[in-house]
């Protein structure tokens, strides 16, 4: 894990994606403990659409409030689903992808062909029926974005699990009697800590983006609570009076989104077979 | 070693027998989780459907509009009878528009289609060139160029682009894209190009950066594969190594990730459609849900999933084609 | 004379730093028009990229030339400096002048064209070949490497024919240009032992009809014996000894060459059997196996199966403690798929496997063909030796702590070795980390899965004097699988021939080795190559072996036997 860490610093493009990342992450605690130029909710009633200044550096909306502590408060609000709802894929995809792999022939049949249902589905129209059960708001978003990536963590653990399974360690297991709790959690989970961490930075770029997809159709993060994908929406009919207030959120969600995706790209680099290969 | 005819032919027909008995399966699945789950949507049909003018209904009336949509049954016993219309290509009547189910959707399909057609194409004409450029001047400077695209172009969320190709069109250009109508291709060709571009390319970009991604990451390799070395070993030229002999074995992925791509396209892009005011599927299914329009969304949400299910099949075949060892069996 | 190559003072490096990083580090020798030299060396030993640099296809997998000269001669009898030539002059020399032939037959050609485009693309790019005459070109060419119905196979694809095939098909490009050189690196490595024969014989014969120079890599000194002109013998980058082949073989002047032509395993039908622990009658089996018979089913899923792949068929022996059975065979013949059944790592559709319980409740332990494969990355040494103990009840306490030392300490590893991960390991050492493992419950008897198949020929030679050490240690009995007849004669007290999922001959290891009576084992014997019987000449033998599907219900007749000597049963061939 440390090695990993160290690793990521000393690729160059994975250095820069930790940096945003951990940028957002002081953003995100920032803004939940309020530590924001402005209170997000205040209205300023005399600085409605006022462009950017030294008092309001990214300018303000047309309530007045300040865009830039609203976008603080934004960053936590996604960063909290992205986190969530991928905690929530990964836990549920490992665990369907790995027993697929492990009990194989039917039970593999049925799990995998359950995880195709959900991803017969556009991820988006899933999350949207989920929406519509609920209701919109955090916790849905959270459900909603776990469920859609479900499937995809089941299929990135089934498929090596399934090469580890006919490796020859497990194999020898086998010649010792391991118990199958001892295989499944030190041979074969164990080995798919790499594969699983690529996945999961990766996954919190496609969440964050999923959220401000959700967001920007008004079916995330209900207002008054400012969300980055909920901001760029407001901010179309506004475009030519007030760039800023498009600017600044649509730079704010590509460079979340790149972070997380460079990141995940150099982890792979690191932890990718084929490299480790060459290097050895 | 493969031996015969017979046996190469029996393990092309098991593989596809195999595809089309899931697919039904896969269909059935999907048309239950959404008819239970779009009954789990609090709140009563009639009620959304009619919005204000409900509350004026008498109760006989109200039961009565409940018989003709069929939603007074039982659960269970709506979706028997939802599954018999099926095989008669009866998905039921909309709610909203008051028309055959069926013809909703076929009226919005071929924008769909067109779009989702048009961003392949530009995400294969843009990714597949710059991702064998990539791969082939690994480490250089074009190389990262290209790499930084593909990253950006990731990190782009498509209403992102979207927004921003507006605001460019209007501030630079002092123009409006056409918004809110849709002329079929079969009317007017440049009109219904012409209006379909600006989403088009918004969604294409994304798509072209991981065509480019994947393209490259295929193309590199393949391109430190034995054969490869073979082929050098013979004289053959680095353009004929790259274009000849190595992209064709890079080709699958490449084509994996357009079936997923524009399968899911078709199902409808909610937030292009929706930035740009298009009267797609996506839109319709969002209507859909929102307004509870039940035969709607079931209708709607099965033909999105068919559509998915069935170019996920031409992928397949796409393999075949693409791989003889696929195509013949054996090792 | 002029010679064809002439390379001088070669220095090959890798990396970013290609000047530090160097694998070739001042190679020189010289090669005559029509000569065959061979250069012989472990892994590492830098002969392949010396080959590689030969026609610079080293520049392709990430070498630069970082010092001396390679001088070619073209055709007209002018020289060219390959290592400053351009990529232009340089696709002529590849094409036309050198031809090569890889290792790896089944992932040399590429997968999606049709062999007979293939080789027509070597006849277009040296000949100006195109259409019909390239055509004819190619099936001429595949008659000349004895490919059988030649014209069909011209639309066949690379995975529809066997190594043996692919490696003829390799060959034939090769030959599309006439080249004046043919570069072969370890090109029968991957094949079955009889078919490696054949591709020798081959090349031994196309060298004869068209006067080429060759150049031959191998880490086999004993494979070359009887083709090559000259030897050149590497280790760690530089040549150690160059001369005639005669004089390489029969006066070997440098340590390695002495150690590479005494220490490592040759073949020498029977001499090197073992004479220590032989079976002195009676006593009472560790292990006996009667009828065993595993089949897979062909054409699963949506249709019955029609047909089964008789992978075993009726496999019967036994295993007295302290000895060694040697099962031999080639790719197919089922001795690896007994050793799995025998521990249910397959299963078995009939048969018995009687195992006499005796210190441990696992009395059979096993030990894999991959190091790496075998052993946990995630894990260190320390979990890894646990392991068995703990999913046999025992705790890890200091008594388990100390028994790994003490196994650790036996076969020949550092003690601060429990801390570490196999990655930090060579291929050797994790071999005897998973010997150390299966001795761990204190077996009776270990089934050693072509163990040191993976390894280099002199680490080998090591490992195999410590299986032998153990076992005297421990009374072990040893199922020693292997295709390796050079292996199998070191260390085994019998020896069972597996052929097509059946024994054909099993019994006393130097009676079969010396005297073998089955007409399958008699060919596999003379396939091996032996520096004794270089002098020898083998006709280009084309058997193929036969297919193992059988249909669904299929019974094989009976075995009979004949018994041949004391301890020696060969199984009655069909008339």
């Amino acid at each position: 894990m440390k090695k990993a860490l160290a690793a990521l610093i000393r690729h160059p493009s994975g250095r820069i994606g930790l940096f945003i990342v951990g940028l957002y992450l002081i953003i995100a605690i920032m803004g939940a403990v309020g530590l924001t130029p402005h209170n997000p909710l205040q209205q300023f009633m005399l600085d409605r659409l006022k462009p950017p200044s030294g008092n309001f550096w990214m300018g303000t909306d047309l309530l007045g409030r300040d865009t830039m502590s609203r976008l603080m408060m934004g960053i936590g609000q996604s960063m909290v689903i992205a986190f969530a709802s991928v905690a929530f894929a990964t836990i549920a995809g490992t665990v369907i992808g790995l027993l697929a792999a492990w009990w194989g022939s039917l039970w593999d049949g049925i799990l995998m062909r359950l995880m195709d249902v959900l991803l017969a589905f556009p991820a988006i129209l899933l999350a949207l029926l989920i929406i519509a059960i609920v209701g919109p708001g955090t916790a849905t978003s959270i459900a909603a974005i776990g469920i859609v990536y479900t499937p995809i963590f089941a299929r990135v653990v089934r498929g090596p699990a399934l090469s580890l399974k006919r490796r020859d360690f497990v194999d020898a297991a086998r010649t010792f009697g391991s118990a199958q709790s001892y295989v499944l959690t030190r041979h074969l989970l164990l080995n798919l800590v790499a594969p699983l961490a690529v996945q999961v930075t990766l996954a919190l770029a496609w969440a964050l983006l999923t959220e401000a997809g959700l967001s920007f159709l008004g079916l995330g993060t209900q207002p008054p609570t400012p969300s980055l994908g909920l901001m760029l929406s407001e901010s179309k009919n506004l475009m030519t009076q007030a760039p800023w207030l498009m600017i600044f959120p649509a730079l704010t969600i590509m460079l979340g989104i790149l972070g997380f995706n460079l990141a995940g790209d150099a982890l792979r680099d690191i932890l990718d077979p084929r490299t480790q290969r060459r290097e050895a | 070693m493969t031996s015969g005819v017979g046996k190469r032919a029996s393990n092309l027909m098991n593989y596809v027998a195999q595809r089309l008995l899931t697919f039904p399966l896969i269909l059935l699945g999907v048309s239950v989780l959404v008819f239970v789950s779009i009954r789990l949507i609090p709140g009563d049909a009639i009620t959304a459907m009619l919005g204000t003018e409900a509350g004026m209904m008498t109760p006989a009336q109200r039961q009565a509009l409940a018989a003709y949509f069929g939603i007074d049954q039982p659960v269970w016993s709506q979706y028997m009878r939802w599954l018999g219309g099926l095989f008669h290509g009866d998905l039921g009547i909309s709610s909203i528009y008051g028309k055959p189910v069926l013809t909703v959707i076929l009226e919005r399909f071929p924008l769909t289609l067109q779009m989702a057609l048009m961003s392949m194409v530009i995400a294969l004409a843009i990714g597949v060139p710059l991702g064998v450029l990539a791969a082939t001047r690994n480490e250089r400077p074009s190389d990262l160029v290209v790499r930084v695209f593909a990253m950006l172009g990731q990190s782009t969320p498509s209403f992102v682009i979207g927004v921003l190709i507006i605001y460019v069109l209007s501030v630079y250009f002092g123009m409006v894209p056409a918004m809110g109508t849709f002329t079929p291709i079969t009317v007017d060709f440049w009109a219904s190009m012409g209006q379909l571009i600006f989403p088009a390319i918004t969604l294409g970009f994304a798509f072209a950066a991981s065509v480019t991604r994947i393209a490259r990451s295929a193309m590199l390799d393949v391109l430190s594969d034995d054969y490869i070395r073979t082929a050098r070993s013979k004289g053959a030229s680095s353009i004929s190594v790259v274009w000849h002999h190595a992209l064709p074995n890079a080709l699958i992925p490449v084509v994996t990730l357009s079936g997923v791509e524009f399968g899911y396209l078709l199902g409808g892009a909610v937030i292009v459609e929706q930035i740009f005011a298009l009267p797609g599927l996506g839109r319709l299914t969002l209507d859909a849900i929102t307004q509870r329009d039940y035969a709607l969304v079931q209708g709607s949400v099965l033909f999105i999933a068919f559509n998915f299910l069935v170019v996920n099949l031409l992928v397949d075949l796409a393999y075949v084609a693409l791989d003889p060892r696929i195509r013949l069996g054996g090792r | 004379m002029t010679p064809l190559l002439s390379v001088r003072d070669l220095r090959v490096g890798f990396g970013r730093d290609p000047g530090a990083n160097e694998v070739v580090r001042g190679v020189s020798f010289e090669l005559e028009p029509g000569q065959t030299l061979a250069i012989v060396g472990e892994s590492g030993s830098g002969k392949s990229v010396t080959a590689l640099s030969v026609n610079r296809l080293v520049d392709f997998g990430g070498g630069r030339i970082t010092g001396g000269s390679i001088l070619f001669q073209n055709a007209d009898g002018t020289m060219i400096d390959v290592t400053a030539a351009d990529e232009k002059a340089l696709r002529h020399v590849r094409g036309r002048d050198i031809g090569m032939i890889f290792q790896e037959p089944m992932t040399s050609l590429n997968p999606v064209h049709t062999i007979g485009a293939q080789i027509e693309e070597a006849f277009r790019l040296n000949r100006g070949l195109a259409g019909a005459a390239a055509k004819q070109a190619a099936l001429d060419v595949l008659e000349r490497v004895r490919i059988p119905d030649a014209k069909s196979r011209l639309g066949y694809y690379p995975h529809q024919l066997s190594g043996g095939m692919r490696q003829r098909i390799m060959i034939a490009m090769a030959l599309a240009a006439s080249p004046r050189l043919l570069i072969a690196d370890e090109p029968t490595t991957a094949l079955d032992v009889t078919v490696q024969a054949q591709i020798m014989a081959l090349l031994a014969e196309l060298r004869a009809e068209t006067g080429m120079a060759m150049i031959f890599i191998t880490h086999d000194i004993g494979l070359v014996a009887g083709i090559a002109d000259r030897i050149m013998v590497m280790q760690h980058g530089v040549a150690v000894e160059q001369d005639e082949t005669s004089v390489v073989l029969d006066h070997p002047r440098h340590e390695y060459t002495k150690h590479l032509l005494r220490a490592v395993p040759h073949f020498s039908a029977g001499k090197a059997a073992r004479e220590d622990g032989k079976r002195a009658g009676g006593g009472e089996p560790v292990v006996r196996v009667e009828d065993l018979v595993v089949r897979f089913p062909v054409g699963k899923g949506f249709f019955a199966p029609k047909a089964a792949v008789h992978a075993v068929d009726g496999v019967s022996f036994d295993l007295l403690p302290g000895e060694t059975l040697g099962i031999v065979g080639e790719s197919g013949s089922g001795k690896s798929t007994t050793a799995r059944a025998i521990l249910d790592l397959v299963s078995r559709q009939r048969g018995e496997i009687a195992a006499k319980v005796g210190h441990s409740k696992r009395p059979i332990q096993m030990v894999f063909q991959d190091p790496f494969a075998s052993l946990n990355p995630r894990l260190n040494v320390e979990a890894l030796l646990a392991e068995p103990a703990i999913a046999n009840g025992q705790r890890k306490d200091g008594a388990l702590r100390q028994r790994m030392r003490f196994l650790l300490d036996r076969v020949g590893l550092p003690e601060d070795a429990l801390e570490r991960f196999p990655h930090q390991f060579s291929g050797g050492q994790r071999q005897r980390l998973c010997i150390a493992r299966a001795l761990m419950l204190n077996p009776d008897v270990v089934v050693l899965d072509e163990a040191v198949s993976a390894l280099d020929v002199s680490v080998q030679a090591k490992v195999l004097d410590l299986l032998i050490d153990l076992q005297r240690e421990f009374g072990l009995a040893y199922l020693f699988i292997s295709h390796d007849m050079a292996v199998v004669e070191r260390i085994s007290h019998r020896i069972a021939v597996m052929f097509a999922g059946q024994i054909v001959e099993i019994g006393d290891a130097r009676a079969i080795l010396s005297d073998p009576q089955h007409s399958y084992t008699r060919r596999l014997i003379a396939a091996v190559p032996a520096v004794e019987r270089r002098n020898q000449h083998f006709a280009v033998d084309m058997t193929q072996v036969p297919s193992l599907v059988r249909p669904a219900g299929y019974e094989p007749p009976p075995a009979l036997w004949r018994e041949a000597g004391a301890d020696h049963l060969v199984r009655e061939e069909a008339p």
